[in-house]
């Protein structure tokens, strides 16, 4: 028999007492998609037909990432001992560069589900969002997943749980959200263990923003969190930080779709529309008051969203930099924590710098620019901010290793993070090695449960935005997990290297980097582009540069034969269309001064080796 | 050729809808003849080592080539074409002489009943050194044909090995000296560049093709084709890549020493004794008049338009059985196109082109000509006389240039 509730509970009018709030922390392929899925399921909020995996990933590339990067609300009711409840399920981003949007998920929560995969074990993502949950005093419920799994070892990390958060090894819920095993245990356990929300009806209304959504249709969709008192269709609203006054077009919960409802109240967790057309006007983190009777006190923890990563975005056919200005607008409607501003570059003519909050970031804003626009683009190698003072105490500040200034440097400021990386602990020396490599200190090691480790590093952020995760990944066969977060500035003892072919400097080629390391990096840039670079008629020397003194050196061979021995009869229209290939093929050709460079050389030069092996996907 | 073009599809009627009027365009035929006995492992022509292929033999070829001759000039006729004497016929294959020599007396024979010859054409035909003797030069030359073109490649034993050449090398030259005996033209095709292959023992085939004191030489650096046997070798390490600044120096050292034994270039990949020696055949295709290709595979252009035919015997044979034409794709080439094709064809030509006709046409601009004489690729003086010629650098480079001048 199905403990599937009969009726809903009205929102707007429900008993903050019946009302259950939680997330799911989990790391990226712990399943977190699969179990919500389960769930809606389960509560009967989705029926079996409408279903589809990762029914609450909207995104295609979610989907096929099988990850989340948006974070939806969603309300289903459940029944515990002849009660109806109703249970708001926050799904909250599963990666390191969404913390800020995952803290505010979980301050609109008071309970949280830990989900481990039962085969894998806890990652450093999850302790990071863990140690998030536990600031914000959420109550947590420990699960293991995939417990259908043939490689599922739940004992052993039912106990590491447990040491890690209190409790015993027996608390620790066992599901599958494939199979569904174990799904109405934990709604049951959610009802029974999360405290209900607790909020004044009567004091003016607060309504902390932990999502904002920009839909085609609807204009921006903001998700709720209503702390005190209540809101009301059509009602006047007032943005605390901006102070903007909108009106309330809609106002519902979300069960999965969008459900207009009369307001909501205390406790609970829905959705607003109010015609804004820019998820600028409403933010994360904001609260939410009336117009007419507005609060004073605005709650804690709002915070603008700061980019960490900086990158050149360039349209591979120059005549499609409007509509990339264009997909810029759009997509920065439904992403507040995209920057970009106009940008030129001698090798790859008119684009735009970006600033995203880490690389996945990056890399999902460049394959939603590819996908949902059509464009062809290369993103030049991610740049840290660089505080730079000059002898003449001037202060730059370098977002853009070109821009690096050329005269006398008294000081470089780079951002630090401290990274937490978990591994089981055959792969401590390699892991060590790797940060010791990347500039890293020691903070500590620990030991967690029997086998596995958990390190954490000072480290410069350059060093990690450029390929340290894939590095990470293959010597530790995929096992380690990273996660980090700002650690203020440091000053570093950095150059800049600049890359010359035949005495003209690439701008998309030059790197800051630690002074240890320009000599590899010249050496490793000049030799890529050797080997990507086609012959010219004449010699093409490449060079590495620090400031005037060249550190490294190779040279492409003149091309002295480029003909095709025999054009008969048969070889003509071969021979015609080959050009025509040619000619297109040079729309794709940069030259920089007297030298054609493919643009699969700069795209191929600006990867790294482990990037191009294929991306990951998640469950 | 080993892939056709992509085309339109070819109308089963064949009906050729001129682009422009070629009426004064000479006119010429190849016959292609689409079997060998081994096939080399270099080789990505059409061709087929086996004499029985579907419905068709190679016993019985020759009678499906007399009745694409007598279709072609029907097809000819229905388009509006005036019929026009040929300028010049070539065999090729293929192996044109593992046919019976009367095979391509047949064939020949009703070319000629169909549209007539110029006196003095020129007819040649492709040989395998190890497929012709004395008798069938005689027969050959007795037939109306003027010139033999023999596949040489190298006088080498190791390069002929790479390259799966079978035939006796002394076969070359003896077959040349008989070929003249006869009195008929000669030429040989010469390979650079194989796998294994040094400057010295190029030299040394030079020398060879040189010593026979033949009419003619073509030299054709080696193009590693995609599927053929050598383009797996390579990959599989077997044998190592051609190197291109070797093929250039093999080049230069065949300008060299075909020079100095009288030889004059005229196109990029061919040399001959005198200008009348020149494969005028060849030449129709680099100035873009009008031939009909015979046989499988076979390409034609008529007033514009270029027809493919078919490419495996059977369907080739079966298309012919049904009087159905044999053409599976073609393409009319538009004025722009042409343009294209002129300059791509004739800035190989020793001869050059005229500077003011490329002016006229777009292609002339004065940068873009001066920056050629700057990277020495063309003859600087020639220019300024109002001939484009390319450099012996601007031969080997001879694409580059072709691109630079039509600005791709």
């Amino acid at each position: 028999m199905s403990p599937r509730a009969t009726t809903r509970l009205e929102p707007a009018k429900t008993n903050p007492d019946f009302i259950r709030n939680f997330c799911i922390i989990a790391h990226i392929d712990h399943g977190k998609s699969t179990l919500a899925d389960r769930m809606l399921q389960l509560t009967g909020v989705v029926d079996a037909r409408s279903m589809r995996a990762q029914y609450l990933d909207r995104m295609d590339i979610e989907r096929e990432r099988g990850i989340t990067i948006k974070s939806q609300a969603v309300r289903m009711p459940w029944e515990l001992d002849g009660q109806t409840y109703a249970l708001n399920m926050i799904d909250t981003p599963g990666h390191v560069d969404f913390t800020y949007e995952v803290s505010r998920s979980l301050a609109a929560c008071e309970g949280a589900v830990l989900l481990v995969d039962a085969a894998q074990g806890i990652e450093a993502q999850t302790l990071a969002n863990l140690y998030l949950a536990l600031e914000n005093d959420l109550t947590i419920i420990p699960v293991l997943n995939k417990i259908d799994l043939p490689a599922a070892q739940p004992e052993k990390y039912a106990e590491e749980l447990a040491e890690l958060i209190g409790g015993q090894p027996e608390d620790c819920l066992r599901v599958s959200g494939k199979t569904g095993v174990g799904v109405d245990a934990l709604l049951d356990k959610i009802v029974r263990t999360i405290p209900h929300p607790v909020g004044d009806p009567n004091a003016p209304a607060r309504a902390m923003i932990f999502d904002s959504v920009y839909d085609s249709y609807r204009g921006v969709v903001t998700y709720v969190r209503m702390v005190d008192g209540s809101l009301s269709n059509r009602e006047k609203i007032t943005m605390m930080s901006t102070k903007a006054v909108h009106e309330l077009l809609e106002i519902g919960v979300s069960s999965p779709e969008p459900e207009p409802t009369k307001g909501l109240g205390v406790g609970e967790v829905g959705y607003l529309i109010t015609g804004v057309k820019d998820v600028r006007q409403s933010k994360v983190g904001d609260t939410v008051t009336t117009a007419m009777k507005s609060a004073t006190v605005a709650l804690k923890g709002y915070s603008e969203p700061k980019p960490m990563v900086y990158s050149g975005i360039y349209p591979i056919d120059g005549s499609d930099y409007p509509i990339l200005r264009e997909a810029l607008d759009k997509l920065k409607l439904s992403d507040a924590s995209l920057v970009y501003e106009p940008e030129t570059s001698v090798a790859l003519g008119f684009g735009f710098r970006c600033g995203f909050l880490g690389l996945l970031h990056l890399e999902i804003i460049t394959e939603r620019l590819e996908r949902e626009f059509g464009l062809d683009l290369i993103a030049t190698a991610p740049s840290v901010i660089y505080e730079v003072t000059l002898d003449d105490k001037k202060e730059v500040t370098v977002t853009n290793p070109s821009e690096y200034p050329t005269g006398k440097i008294s000081k470089v400021l780079e951002p630090m993070v401290r990274a937490t990386i978990l591994s089981p602990k055959d792969y401590v020396g390699a892991i060590m090695e790797l940060c010791q490599g990347r500039r890293g200190s020691m903070v500590d090691m620990q030991y967690f449960g029997t086998d596995r480790v958990q390190l954490r590093y000072d480290m410069p952020l350059a060093e990690i935005v450029f390929d340290f995760f894939d590095h990470l990944k293959s010597k530790t066969q995929g096992y380690a997990s990273l996660d980090y977060e700002e650690n203020g500035l440091a000053e570093g003892d950095l150059v800049k290297v600049d890359i010359l072919l035949q005495g003209e400097q690439v701008d998309a080629f030059s790197a800051i980097v630690h002074k240890d390391k320009a000599y590899a990096y010249g050496v490793m840039m000049t030799t890529k582009l050797r080997e990507l670079i086609p012959r010219q008629q004449f010699e093409v020397p490449i060079q590495a540069a620090i400031g005037a003194r060249i550190i490294a050196r190779e040279s492409i061979r003149a091309m002295r034969k480029d003909v095709l021995a025999k054009c008969y009869g048969g070889d003509i229209s071969r021979k015609r269309k080959l050009l025509e290939k040619q000619k297109e093929g040079k729309k794709r050709m940069k030259m920089v001064g007297r030298v054609e460079v493919p643009q699969e050389a700069f795209i191929a030069a600006l990867t790294t080796d482990a990037e191009k092996k294929g991306k990951k996907k998640g469950d | 050729m080993a892939q056709l073009p992509k085309g339109e599809t070819a109308p089963s009627d064949g009906l050729i809808p001129l682009v422009f009027d070629s009426s004064k365009n000479s006119f010429h035929a190849y016959v292609h003849i689409p079997y060998c006995l081994t096939r080399c492992g270099y080789c990505d022509f059409n061709t087929y080592t086996s004499t029985e292929l579907g419905d068709t033999s190679q016993a019985d070829y020759f009678e499906l080539v007399l009745k694409e001759i007598d279709f072609s000039k029907s097809v000819l006729e229905k388009s509006g074409v005036p019929v026009r004497k040929l300028s010049s016929v070539f065999f090729g294959g293929g192996t044109p002489t593992l046919l019976p020599v009367q095979d391509l007396v047949s064939i020949l024979k009703k070319l000629v009943e169909a549209f007539g010859i110029e006196t003095g054409s020129e007819i040649t035909t492709e040989a395998n050194p190890d497929s012709v003797d004395q008798d069938y030069l005689k027969a050959l030359k007795d037939a109306g044909f003027t010139r033999v073109s023999f596949g040489m490649q190298s006088a080498v034993p190791h390069v002929l090995k790479v390259l799966e050449r079978t035939h006796k090398p002394e076969n070359v030259s003896l077959n040349v000296q008989r070929a003249k005996g006869v009195g008929l033209q000669t030429s040989v095709d010469l390979i650079y560049g194989t796998p294994g292959e040094s400057l010295a023992d190029w030299r040394k085939s030079l020398e060879a093709a040189i010593a026979m004191d033949t009419d003619h030489i073509s030299a054709y650096s080696l193009i590693v084709e995609p599927g053929t046997k050598l383009a797996r070798q390579i990959k599989s390490g077997e044998v190592s890549s051609p190197d291109d600044a070797l093929h250039a120096d093999m080049y230069e050292l065949a300008e060299e020493l075909l020079t100095q034994a009288g030889f004059a270039n005229y196109e990029v990949s061919n040399w001959a004794k005198t200008q009348d020696l020149e494969s005028k055949h060849n030449v129709a295709y680099w100035e873009s008049k009008d031939w009909w290709g015979y046989g499988p595979g076979a390409h034609s252009h008529v007033g514009g338009v270029r027809w493919w035919n078919v490419k495996h015997p059977a369907a080739y044979a079966e298309r012919i059985h049904n009087e159905v034409s044999p053409a599976l794709e073609r393409e009319l080439v538009d004025q722009e196109n042409r343009h294209v094709e002129k300059v791509m064809l004739e800035a190989r030509l020793a001869k050059g082109m005229d500077v003011s006709w490329l002016k006229d046409n777009g292609f002339g601009e004065a940068k873009a000509l001066s920056e050629l004489i700057a990277d020495g690729l063309v003859d600087g003086k020639a220019l300024i006389a109002g001939k484009l010629v390319l450099t012996l650098k601007g031969r080997l480079l001879a694409d580059l240039v072709v691109r630079r001048l039509l600005g791709f």
